[in-house]
């Protein structure tokens, strides 16, 4: 009955939905303020409506309606009720739901703003938003209904939308349960994260496409939604680190990313919306890059919807791939008819778009801007074509052939190490005109502390070439960043007569997007430390100890002291834990515990490292296999990380950077007045 | 003439990538071959990279946990998603393949910590070699149970 009711409600939002995109056209076409202003509230109610479906799908998640088949395939008694919540967005139906649901508080959050100065884009916004809605809502309603049951007929049991005739409802005594790996905290956050990047994505593309509708095709769109797309790389990016993380947490991952087809779904969509970001400053401040500008955020979207159909569709094979459905030829018809529809109109508006001056130093910021455009889409490149490498070689020679981690790394080291020589050097040049005589004169101080760096490192740390470029490359980056902000700090200083800390302080709040920028290139260098040092320095050991017994490593003793196993009956597991001590040079640390946790409902065992992290290195152990007599040992695997905690630091820098430049500006000194042809040969302290 | 900088500029990038794509590809991509494949070519392809996909059959798993030697036997399973499907599915599949002993079958060797996803009837796809002993050795593992994020209803619930 509930469930019924969940369904019900769904169906009302499609139509709901599907309503407004109706009347938005039909009230623009019709010039009827009153139908826009109705398709308005349509599109404001999608998410109390959604709301409720989802209140209902929890409700039956929490409370054990095993008679509901998405129920029983991703809750089962034994899970404590949040992981019964986060179950929501375990299984496809679920997932499909959580998108549209998310898309719709967006959508209503849109809507509720003014428009006063925008009301000609209303409408196409809400068309946008509204395709985008009903197809996912029309998912659920079609094939991944979450509400169906499971009833049995005369031919068996199976799952129905309605009760068929002669049939009765079939209740399981529990559910199948959500996949052990799946059982972690990373699942709380990790998929909402993503999902957030991913839908709120949809925002400032809708805005585009409404753009070019209406032809009025100025930069208002992109002030529009600059926040957005902002909050939406925080999102999309925050997801991915977590996915990192949590990998790196449970080994059944494998690592902290692994090039699989799934991450590189959620990574591409990534890549275009940095590339945007960084190229609607070009617009906004010089009226270039207009076209390209509407392309990112194109491409963004269909990477966006093609990155949720490769998870969905089965297409590839994936550690992520949901069970394969009939829905994936629907997502690859609506990610085609997207793409075609918003290149042909960008096509149609190709002339109102032409860029208001021109590109005349290669080394003057937009240049540089551009080389880092390409730098991302050059990497989306790679990406993309290993993604549909396998795909391609079959069609051509019959002969599947696929790439793994090391075309990818190989394929992408140079461009990212490019990237990061750019990161170093455009901060320091300026709008319309640099020469290689005013950025040499900016970039020599950092360049000769970065060497002495990289000089010391040789002498000291290591002698890979690899390494010490990618260390050089950081050095400079960070150096170059942080002269950036003392010198404005420094100008500050004098010109307002604050002290340099008041000083720090008001450069950052007044502007927020440069100064959040830049602490956001220090902490991709953070997190580059981090991965030259997992990736290059990593030492490994394994063995079999008997208690008392001990493995070195490193710098670091490992030595067995006890195991303990256990089971914890109304959880459904078994547990194995091992004490190990651990010393450095000799001196005690302190203890870890390592285990092995097993699902006796799924049969299947989950490893739990246990991890000793500092900022040289991460200890990382695990627990191999054990012998109950504790005399015949226990065997161990262990890695120690050199630097990798740079990178979990860095993610964090990362946070605190992009909420300094989402964050709204509260007394904006933004110069609105274009730069133009006027040729500025200052630095670029002063943008 | 300005146009004529960037443009250089931009093929320069373009052809870069092309190369790095290329010479990448070269190096390290890996045939994707199923069990049937992988043993009709034989020595020919013994040292090349190689991907392979089969059905991990439970009974023939061995580890040595003091060496972290993981040994196990995969049968043939097709490569084709659509063919897979209209077999009745990936789980449907990878039963089939492990109950028929007719199936041709393959040996793989690999060294580290066991999956925690290895077991029966799972997708075991293994990237690496196929040695002159006729032996499979994996340098990297992936398992995907098709149960693995949504359970198919089983069987007490489906009738067939």
């Amino acid at each position: 009955m509930i469930a019924q009711f969940g369904f019900g409600v769904l169906v009302v939002s499609f139509l709901v939905a599907l309503y407004s995109v109706f009347a938005a056209i039909y009230g623009e076409y019709k010039k009827s303020p009153s139908l826009v202003e109705s398709a308005r509230r349509a599109m404001l109610l999608t998410w109390p409506l959604l709301t409720l479906t989802a209140g209902v799908l929890i409700y039956l998640l929490v409370n054990n309606h095993y008679e509901v088949q998405f129920v029983y395939e991703v809750t089962s008694r034994s899970m404590p009720t949040y992981l019964k919540v986060t179950a929501w967005w375990g299984g496809q139906a679920g997932s499909l739901l959580f998108w549209s649901w998310l898309m719709s508080a967006f959508t209503s959050l849109v809507t509720l703003r003014k428009w006063d100065r925008d009301r000609e884009f209303l409408p196409w916004v809400i068309v946008v938003s509204g395709v985008t809605m009903s197809f996912f809502i029309g998912m659920n309603l079609f094939f991944e209904n979450p509400f169906a049951q499971l009833y049995q007929t005369f031919e068996g049991i199976g799952p129905h939308t309605f009760q068929p005739a002669d049939s009765i409802l079939f209740t399981p005594q529990d559910g199948q349960g959500l996949n052990p790996l799946l059982r972690h905290p990373g699942m709380v956050i990790h998929p909402p994260m993503l999902y957030l990047g991913f839908v709120s994505f949809v925002i400032p593309y809708a805005f585009a496409l409404a753009a070019l509708i209406t032809g009025r095709t100025d930069d208002r769109w992109i002030r529009l939604t600059r926040r957005w797309a902002l909050w939406a790389w925080l999102f999309l990016s925050f997801g991915l680190v977590l996915g990192g993380r949590w990998a790196y947490d449970v080994l059944g991952w494998g690592g902290y990313w692994g090039w699989d087809p799934v991450e590189i779904a959620a990574f591409m969509p990534w890549l275009t919306g940095t590339a945007f970001l960084h190229s609607v400053m070009i617009q906004e401040k010089r009226g270039m890059f207009k076209h390209w500008n509407m392309l990112l955020i194109i491409l963004t979207y269909s990477l966006v919807i093609f990155g949720t159909f490769l998870t969905r569709s089965g297409v590839l094979s994936s550690v992520h791939a949901f069970a394969e459905s009939a829905i994936g030829p629907l997502f690859f018809t609506f990610i085609g008819l997207t793409l075609i529809t918003s290149v042909a109109l960008l096509i149609y508006r190709w002339d109102s778009l032409r860029s208001e001056t021109t590109m005349t130093s290669m080394l003057s910021r937009e240049a540089l801007f551009l080389l880092n455009n390409l730098l991302f889409m050059s990497i989306l490149i790679v990406c993309f074509w290993g993604v549909i490498y396998p795909l391609i070689s079959e069609l051509f020679s019959g002969q599947k052939i696929t790439v793994g981690p090391p075309f990818y790394e190989r394929a992408t080291g140079p461009l990212f190490a490019a990237l990061m020589l750019l990161m170093g050097i455009a901060p320091l040049s300026a709008w319309g005109h640099s020469t290689v005589k005013t950025l040499g004169r900016a970039i020599w101080k950092p360049a000769v502390i970065a060497v002495i760096i990289t000089v010391a490192l040789f002498f000291t740390y290591t002698k890979n070439a690899i390494a010490l470029t990618g260390f050089f490359l950081v050095a400079l980056v960070i150096l170059v960043t942080v002269y950036e902000y003392w010198r404005g700090a420094n100008a500050r200083q004098k010109s307002q007569g604050e002290n340099i800390f008041t000083a720090f302080w008001n450069l950052t709040g007044r502007n927020r997007r440069r100064y959040g920028g830049y602490i956001i290139h220090i902490s991709m260098m953070l997190m580059a430390i981090g991965i030259l040092g997992i990736e290059l320095f990593q030492v490994e050991t394994q063995g079999r100890v008997a208690v008392g017994e001990s493995l070195n490593l490193a710098n670091y003793t490992v030595e067995y002291r006890e195991i303990a196993s256990w089971d914890d009956s109304p959880k459904g597991v078994n547990f194995t834990r091992a004490v190990v001590d651990i010393y450095e040079n000799g001196v005690y640390l302190g203890e870890l515990h390592p285990r092995k946790d097993f699902y006796f409902e799924s049969q299947q065992s989950m490893t739990i490292p246990g991890q000793y992290a500092t900022l040289r290195d991460d200890l990382y152990i695990l627990l191999i296999d054990w012998e109950p007599a504790s005399v015949e040992g226990a065997t161990f695997k262990i890695y120690v990380n050199p630097l990798v905690n740079w990178l979990w630091l860095g993610s964090l820098l990362f946070l605190v950077g992009i909420v300094i430049a989402a964050w709204a500006e509260k007394d904006p000194e933004r110069v609105t007045v274009r730069a133009g042809r006027r040729i500025q040969q200052t630095s670029a302290a002063d943008d | 003439m300005q146009i004529n900088k960037f443009m250089v500029g931009g093929v320069l990038i373009l052809g870069a990538v092309v190369f790095l794509i290329w010479s990448s590809l070269n190096a390290t991509s890996e045939y994707f071959l199923t069990v049937n494949e992988l043993n009709e070519k034989g020595s020919n392809i013994v040292d090349r990279n190689l991907r392979v996909s089969g059905a991990v059959l439970g009974d023939s798993i061995q580890y040595d946990a003091a060496n972290l030697i993981l040994t196990f036997e995969v049968a043939h399973v097709p490569g084709d998603n659509a063919e897979i499907e209209a077999l009745g599915g990936l789980a449907e599949v990878l039963h089939q393949a492990v109950i028929d002993p007719s199936r041709e079958r393959m040996k793989v060797v690999y060294e580290g910590p066991m999956p925690d996803l290895l077991r029966n009837e799972a997708q075991a796809i293994m990237t690496g070699h196929l040695g002159a002993d006729g032996i499979f050795y994996a340098d990297e593992l992936l398992l995907k149970c098709p149960t693995k994020y949504e359970e198919a209803v089983p069987e007490q619930v489906v009738n067939k």
